[in-house]
């Protein structure tokens, strides 16, 4: 005879000092938990919902300037650093963690058009329409310096005054150039009081520019003759050519995917495309309902954050056709310039209405020190949802926004619209010949031509 | 040399591998929960590559948890083996009594309580807390840790059942006229008048809701977080005091004397299922802990497993049964009298074979048996009072702390609470297949019968209106144009019924034909001529 049953000491399973950790044990056979599955759908559906409760994104406005926000640039070596140029010709250095302007440089006579910063960060590049390029000093350590802006001359290094007025800048990722754009593209060294080269193709304004962040050399422009184009330096002429049937506002190169840039364009919509492949856009991001005015890829390369003149900043994943958020508050008028922080947490857009806003990137985030159990909650919480996503009910709540009832109007005008233009064409396609209207993708709709 | 030695190591590393991963095989089946999806049959690419992904993450943590067995689950389950001519259901508590360590054989007691029986117990999950309710209103809570009572007190009116509710704090009991809950303490907390006069109550621990069945046979289900009523439905089968608990999927299955088990959920008025399981009244249900199988036993003097997946039933065993429970092992223990005996199912086929078997003081009725859970321990109530017998090998040897923790602090118990109360689940939840959450419903095609088969029909159809022998009426009425027409007129309203029906089966041919040979005039015509063809169509 063999007897065994099950004994226990209780000494085995509590804790020996009253200020040890309680003992814990496991056991992780499914017949333990019996409806895992429900409870994990439950527990999806609530972490939905508190994703709902704790949507919060909106930190701050930065408030100082005194006309509208044209344009921004960020600090590539301080986190904390963002300047802000204004329709006034007005620059200020804000501290984004204090949200109070560190310094700020008057000079411009017309509207700022275009910031940028040095790779180093030590110089910050501006230009307007007052026809000017002002190179200026940034502050080595931005906190020690005063609010107040006395002197202005031992910020200023350098003013050069060129032809035409500008209409944006970017300084290269890694390098000594920078470039404008204006009536024409022109290539500048920090030392020179003239452009070193000037790239021309037609006689259209060119209204953005932007470097490639993994090829110095590298550059795309957007002109008001609905055009994107590329440029290579190492050649004295401009690569490709890309025409569109609307203006594109604005490009943004994808960090983490050099080879691919989005453009935020006229007619509501963002497109993706391939630099290498330009006859086809990527991905069409679609949500917006008036222009999209500016864009920026987060550091991650994952999302990009866009500005738009109906007055909402959107945030969508690099490869989504639809947005993943959409912030706008009462007060905020049309948005001229976003951009994403450095770490990928924050959203920064600047509007008509003088003021800067400071965002979450995710609306939801729950910000300051984290403790391990905590992170690790919020982790399965996530994984959760993950999981039970696609099912209506989880669905409905994650999708839904609230929107001003403008917008909400408007998508719904929108929508209307193109479905009652699809419906024509399919008519006019059951009516003419076969094969003499094929059907064109969305993605290449839009363009017109690709010029090399 | 040292090449050779290499290689040498090698092969053992690999003859210990190949041991060890057979092993494991069998340990990693427990965690994998059910078959992995079939990948082969799905087109999509990117659908196929996300699933393999997923499939791959599921392996490995089946993997991980077998592989965890070894040093988290460090106590051993119980066993009782016989050795030579021995047989085990030949050894007497006393015998075990002497084998097993002192600790254990504290698990043996008997509690004589000759005035207030018949007594039925119910255990907290962890099987710390035991609960005891005497027929003629004696209530009691046991810490079964210390053997002491933590409460004790008397209703001085009929108790018919008692369950715990989430925890040890508080406890429903089913009187005279109504259900009561009461705190741990004995205060009354609350009275559920709507349940009316109950026989048998359970609680669902997931979903919060205590369900009864009452003497008129009405199944009531109360949220007992809210007191709303969730469901309230007429059995129509008659008074019962058979009602259990699916632990798999908290369905409710009662027994009724017309000899049907019928299976409920929360909200639905009409059983999901309905078996015949005996040829007599029912008199116990018990299930499985992983759901597949359900005893029942009746007054025919059978007790019979059933396959749940099939609803057939594998096993039928001679015997009485006035009680019928299944441990967390399965072992299967039923008793009637004073006599209790314990089956385990046999290792190569799902039949049960006799284990151990208890015998009583001759004159002791036998009201309620429960296993303990997590210890090897078969709790007895009966008409004098409680007894608790050793029964090795019935328990899960091994608790998980947060699912139920027999040595739960204070603080631990409220937290859990909280837990708890978070993940309830909503009644609709309780569904016969509870891995059918976030599935995908299969589309239910209807079944297009062939043109044969509808012409077939469509004859027999209009021979049966032919062959209807008219009755001879006053004058008049049967003259034979009249019978005549209106034989007629029965035929054209039968066709007209397969008209209809034959609209998508049969019609539908035709005008697949029409469009076919339209496409052929298309391709015959003139490019000009084209943009005129669409039109003249519609």
């Amino acid at each position: 005879m063999k007897v065994k049953v099950i004994s226990r000491s209780a000494d085995e399973f509590t804790r020996e000092r009253s200020n040890d950790l309680q003992r814990v044990s496991r056991n992780y056979d499914p017949n333990l938990r019996p409806q895992e599955k429900a409870v994990e759908y439950v527990r999806a559906l609530n972490a939905a919902k508190l994703d709902k409760v704790f949507a919060r994104p909106f930190i701050g406005a930065m408030d100082g300037h005194i006309d509208a926000i044209s344009c921004m640039a960020k600090n590539p070596s301080h986190l904390k650093g963002l300047f802000s140029g204004s329709m006034d010709g007005d620059i200020r250095l804000w501290d984004i963690a204090s949200r109070k302007t560190i310094c700020q440089y008057s000079g411009h006579q017309g509207a700022v058009r275009g910031l940028t910063v040095s790779t180093d960060g030590r110089i910050l590049v501006s230009c307007g329409t007052d026809c000017t390029v002002r190179l200026w000093k940034v502050p080595l350590s931005s906190g020690i310096e005063s609010s107040d802006s006395s002197d202005t001359s031992d910020k200023s290094i350098a003013s050069y005054v060129w032809k035409n007025a500008f209409w944006g800048v970017d300084h290269q990722w890694e390098g000594n150039i920078f470039a404008t754009a204006g009536a024409q593209v022109d290539i500048w060294d920090h030392n020179r009081s003239q452009p070193i080269t000037s790239f021309e193709w037609g006689n259209d304004t060119v209204i953005s520019v932007r470097f490639n962040p993994g090829e110095p050399n590298i550059l795309a422009t957007s002109g008001s003759d609905r055009s994107i184009t590329i440029y290579d330096l190492r050649t004295s002429s401009p690569a490709r050519k890309l025409i569109m049937r609307t203006k594109t506002n604005s490009i943004a190169w994808n960090p983490m995917e050099p080879m691919n840039f989005t453009a935020a364009n006229e007619n509501c919509n963002c497109y993706s495309f391939d630099a290498r492949k330009l006859e086809e856009a990527k991905c069409v991001h679609k949500d917006h309902v008036s222009a999209v005015m500016d864009i920026d890829y987060s550091p991650t390369g994952r999302e990009f954050v866009t500005g738009s003149y109906d007055r909402t900043v959107r945030i969508f994943q690099y490869n989504g056709g639809h947005s993943r958020e959409i912030y706008h508050t009462k007060r905020m008028q049309r948005v001229f310039c976003v951009k994403f922080s450095g770490d990928a947490s924050y959203v920064i857009s600047g509007s008509d209405d003088t003021n800067l806003r400071l965002w979450k990137a995710n609306a939801s985030e729950q910000l300051g020190v984290i403790l391990p159990r905590e992170r690790k909650k919020h982790e399965y919480m996530e994984a959760v949802k993950n999981r039970y996503k696609h099912l209506p009910e989880v669905k409905r709540i994650l999708r839904h926004r609230h929107l001003p009832r403008p917008i909400y109007k408007a998508g719904l005008l929108r929508r209307t619209m193109a479905d009652a233009e699809k419906r024509k064409e399919d008519r006019r396609r059951a009516h003419s010949a076969p094969g003499s209207m094929p059907r064109k993708s969305i993605r290449k709709n839009r363009i017109i031509q690709e010029i090399e | 040399m040292n090449n050779t030695n290499s290689i040498y190591l090698t092969c053992g590393c690999l003859l210990w591998f190949q041991d060890f991963s057979d092993d494991i095989d069998v340990k990693v089946k427990k965690y994998q929960r059910g078959e992995s999806a079939d990948l082969e049959a799905l087109k999509d690419k990117k659908l196929k590559g996300q699933l393999a992904n997923r499939e791959e993450l599921y392996k490995r943590s089946a993997n991980a948890a077998a592989k965890a067995e070894k040093w988290l689950m460090q106590t051993e389950s119980g066993l009782l083996e016989a050795e030579g001519i021995e047989k085990t259901w030949r050894f007497s508590q006393q015998a075990i009594a002497q084998e097993v360590d002192i600790a254990s054989r504290k698990n043996q007691f008997d509690i004589v309580l000759p005035d207030l029986g018949p007594y039925t117990i119910d255990y907290t999950a962890s099987g710390r807390y035991m609960l005891t309710a005497g027929r003629k209103g004696h209530l009691a809570i046991m810490d079964l840790h210390t053997l002491k009572p933590v409460k004790d007190f008397q209703v001085r009116e009929t108790v018919r059942d008692a369950v715990f509710l989430h925890n040890e704090l508080f406890f429903a009991a089913a009187q005279k006229k109504y259900t009561y809950i009461y705190s741990r303490e004995g205060t009354e907390l609350h009275c559920l008048k709507e349940h009316g006069a109950v026989m048998k109550l359970q609680f669902l621990k997931n979903h919060f809701l205590l369900s009864s069945i009452n003497k008129s046979g009405h199944l009531h289900y109360q949220d007992i977080t809210t007191g709303q009523i969730v469901g309230s439905y007429r059995t129509a089968l008659g008074r019962s005091d058979v009602l259990q608990l699916n632990p798999y999927n908290s369905v409710i299955a009662s027994g009724h004397s017309g000899g049907t088990v019928t299976m409920w959920k929360p909200t639905s008025a009409a059983p999901l299922i309905k078996i015949l399981c005996h040829r007599g009244p029912v008199t116990a249900v018990s299930f499985h802990p992983n759901g597949h199988l359900m005893a029942t036993s009746g007054m025919d003097k059978h007790i019979k497993i059933w396959d749940l997946r099939t609803y057939k039933s594998l096993q039928t065993l001679p015997g009485n049964a006035k009680s019928l429970t299944f441990s967390q092992k399965g072992l299967l223990a039923a008793s009637t009298g004073s006599f209790t005996q314990i089956l385990e199912p046999s290792s190569d086929s799902m039949s049960y074979n006799r284990y151990m078997i208890h015998q009583m003081a001759k004159g002791y009725q036998i009201n309620k048996i429960l296993f303990r859970p997590y210890e090897d321990v078969l709790g007895i109530g009966h008409s004098m009072g409680l007894s608790s017998v050793l029964v090795p090998g019935s328990g899960e040897p091994n608790f998980d702390s947060w699912v139920a923790n027999p040595y739960e602090t204070v603080k631990e118990r409220r937290e859990k609470e909280v837990r708890v109360l978070l993940d309830k689940l909503p009644p609709e939840a309780v569904m016969l297949d509870p891995t059918k959450v976030g599935t995908v419903r299969k589309e239910r095609r209807k079944e297009r019968r062939r043109k044969a088969e509808v012409e077939e029909e469509k004859a027999a159809a209009v021979a049966a209106v032919k062959s209807v022998v008219v009755k001879k009426k006053t004058k008049g009425r049967s003259k034979p144009s009249k019978v005549a027409r209106k034989k007629q007129e029965g035929v054209e309203k039968v066709k007209r019924g397969f008209v209809s029906e034959g609209g998508d089966g049969g019609g539908g041919g035709g005008g697949d034909k029409k469009k076919q040979k339209r496409v052929v005039e298309v391709g015959d015509l003139p490019v000009a001529l084209l943009p005129f063809v669409s039109k003249k169509g519609k």
